[in-house]
């Protein structure tokens, strides 16, 4: 029996072609079973998520196993010849590792994203239920669940946030543990301002004050973000019920010096404050850093951060991979060997009785990498 | 004395678990594990057991000299970091209070602390004076805690002050839970230590006024900080700073105390 994987991700497609291959959640159950179904298929399973969709099978020919998923996406979303540049296609051990790379987060987008793995648990758990995988791809995703914790305990590459947003949130949990509590002020509504500020919203900070010169563009945000808008010269008074500050205006020179800031934190009962400055020039003196329970950061230093974590997770690429490689041999061993062994399911059964069946070729002529 | 060797065997369990988190976080590759908290709880066992031989051969609480005293120090430090500790076992807390535990036992075995039981070690048989010992030393060992936490404090304070967020930063906990447990850990040890003094009232042994009044002014000390704090006048990195020089304090004056005036009890 082999495993063969048919997909494509952002690396190969752009946005509009995923879309055209994309499942909806609702479908997969019925569209994995149906693909089980397949002449030349005997196992199947659907990963479709807003970056890559990739339909895995367990065939007991190679050329078959492609030749039924192609003309399954054929049926399905009008697969046509010149789509084949799209598709990678991985047959074998290939398919074994590509999938094990998938789950350690090594093909995300963000290295070493971690809800890829969440993604591929609940399309396993799925096709599972609706019976559409069976003995080899049941060990094959519960091997690979333990590749992903594998490789996420014994290397960095899930280690520090990688993005500004992830950088603000990871801060201001460091600081104040659970942002439950927490409530933020975005003075100047810019993207990136808007952006952090969700992401802390979405690890539970709540209560976004709003303050901008264009008071109907804070009044839009604050309806986003369940916030309330406030005038732009009134910033100050909501200052003491805030936890943390995202500043992004465009005024040229610091708003946020260190004497407002002081005398602000002690009508604060010394609570700490998280500034996150995001303004080129800068909204913030630097010197407020300097205050006992200030936080400031920058976008340079956020950047930074950012950056550096994923130099961490870049220099821990090879040690994934040889974690991985020793998982692929032992899987492919089994497969050889153990796989082969008395006790072969019923969907091994039907395998061998589904590919007697020819498949309609549509790209057969593709060839496996 | 052989029961020495149990004392060894604790700081040896604390010396191991130390070595091998320090270890796994100097190579990049800590992840919160049980080794650490085995090890802990193997060198809690080893220090039961010789408080329990020792004050079987003393007819009496061990606390009859200053070797004894800082063992049961620690003893209750760790004591107090397992039962109060719950929320930040996994965490941290358990890396730093060992080599506190560690090097008070270290001292108390190398330094000539263990003197044989004098005259007035009989006086410890006494109920209410062991009562009043043994509490006022668990609630340094809250001090001890909270010491720790203070460092701990003070460590993840500076990582985020400075921007280096490497290493430990990942494995410590927010400075927001750090500034509860030192507060927390200053109340227990300051109510304890309260309770001590207070049953210190009921003996009827002599009196020695230089360590009641030392024992009261440790109180004040903390009941100061634990006052600032509430009272909002201080930031919670200044009570970290003073929950670690406090009870540097404590001991220094602890141990002068004792050089002093080697009699028993606090």
């Amino acid at each position: 029996m082999e495993v063969v994987c048919l997909g494509l991700s952002h690396q190969t497609a752009d946005v509009a072609t995923r879309e055209r291959f994309a499942f909806a959640e609702h479908e997969l159950a019925a569209c994995s079973a149906e693909l089980r179904r397949s002449p030349g298929l005997g196992e199947a399973l659907i990963l479709s998520t807003c970056n890559r969709v990739e339909l895995y099978a367990a065939a007991p020919d190679l050329a078959a196993g492609f030749a039924s998923i192609e003309a399954f996406l054929a049926a399905r979303a009008a697969l046509e010849p010149a789509d084949r540049t799209f598709f990678y296609r991985q047959g074998g051990s290939g398919a074994i590792r590509h999938l094990f790379r998938v789950v350690s987060g090594l093909e995300s987008m963000v290295l070493g994203e971690t809800e890829i793995l969440g993604q591929v648990k609940k399309a396993y758990s799925i096709a599972m239920e609706s019976g559409a995988t069976a003995r080899h791809l049941n060990k094959l995703f519960q091997r690979a669940f333990n590749v992903a914790k594998e490789v996420r305990t014994k290397t960095n590459i899930t280690r520090g946030p990688v993005s500004v947003g992830s950088v603000a949130v990871d801060l201001a949990e460091k600081i104040f543990g659970r942002l439950a509590s927490c409530r933020a002020m975005i003075l100047g509504a810019g993207e990136t301002a808007e952006l952090t500020a969700r992401a802390l919203m979405a690890r539970g900070a709540h209560g976004i004050f709003v303050a901008n010169r264009s008071y109907d563009r804070a009044l839009t945000l604050a309806e986003e973000t369940h916030g309330e808008a406030i005038g732009f010269d009134q910033w100050q008074d909501s200052f003491d019920d805030i936890d943390i500050l995202i500043s992004s205006t465009a005024a040229p020179h610091p708003i946020v010096t260190p004497p407002k800031l002081a005398h602000a934190m002690r009508r604060r009962g010394n609570r700490p404050l998280f500034v996150i400055d995001l303004a080129v020039p800068r909204d913030v003196d630097p010197a407020v850093n300097n205050l006992d329970g200030v936080y400031l950061y920058d976008i340079d230093a956020l950047q930074h951060i950012a950056g550096h974590s994923l130099d961490v997770r870049k220099q821990d690429i090879a040690e994934c991979e040889r974690l991985i490689e020793r998982h692929v041999g032992e899987f492919s061993g089994w497969l050889a060997n153990g796989a082969n062994a008395p006790g072969t399911t019923t969907a091994d059964s039907l395998a061998s009785q589904s590919a007697a069946r020819p498949a309609p070729a549509v790209l057969s002529s593709t060839p496996a990498s | 004395m052989e029961d020495r060797l149990l004392l060894a065997a604790s700081s040896f369990c604390f010396l191991l678990g130390f070595a091998y988190t320090m270890f796994t976080l100097g190579t990049g590759r800590y992840t919160p594990s049980r080794f650490n908290l085995s090890a802990m709880a193997a060198g809690f066992a080893f220090q039961t057991t010789f408080l329990i031989l020792r004050g079987h051969a003393l007819n009496a609480c061990p606390l009859t000299n200053l070797f004894e005293v800082l063992t049961f120090l620690s003893w209750s430090m760790v004591l107090l970091y397992f039962v109060v500790g719950t929320t930040y076992r996994i965490s941290l807390l358990g890396v730093f209070t060992s080599p506190l535990a560690l090097t008070l036992q270290v001292f108390a075995l190398i330094a000539p602390l263990d003197s044989p039981p004098g005259p007035r070690a009989r006086v410890v048989a006494e109920p209410w004076l062991e009562t009043h010992a043994a509490i006022s030393i668990i609630a340094y060992g809250a001090f001890a805690l909270a010491c720790v936490a203070g460092v701990m404090y003070l460590v993840q304070e500076r990582h985020l002050k400075t921007h280096q967020l490497r290493g430990l930063f990942f494995h410590l906990p927010p400075i927001a839970d750090l500034a509860v447990a030192i507060h927390r850990l200053i109340l227990t040890g300051f109510i304890l230590l309260t309770i001590g003094l207070l049953s210190g009232f009921a003996v009827r042994a002599e009196v020695e006024w230089s360590k009641v009044i030392w024992g009261v002014g440790v109180w004040l000390l903390y009941g100061g900080i634990l006052q600032a704090d509430r009272w909002r006048r201080v930031t919670p990195r200044r009570v970290a700073q003073l929950s670690v020089a406090a009870f540097s304090i404590t001991l220094a004056t602890l141990w002068g105390l004792n050089f002093l005036n080697p009699a028993v009890s606090l």
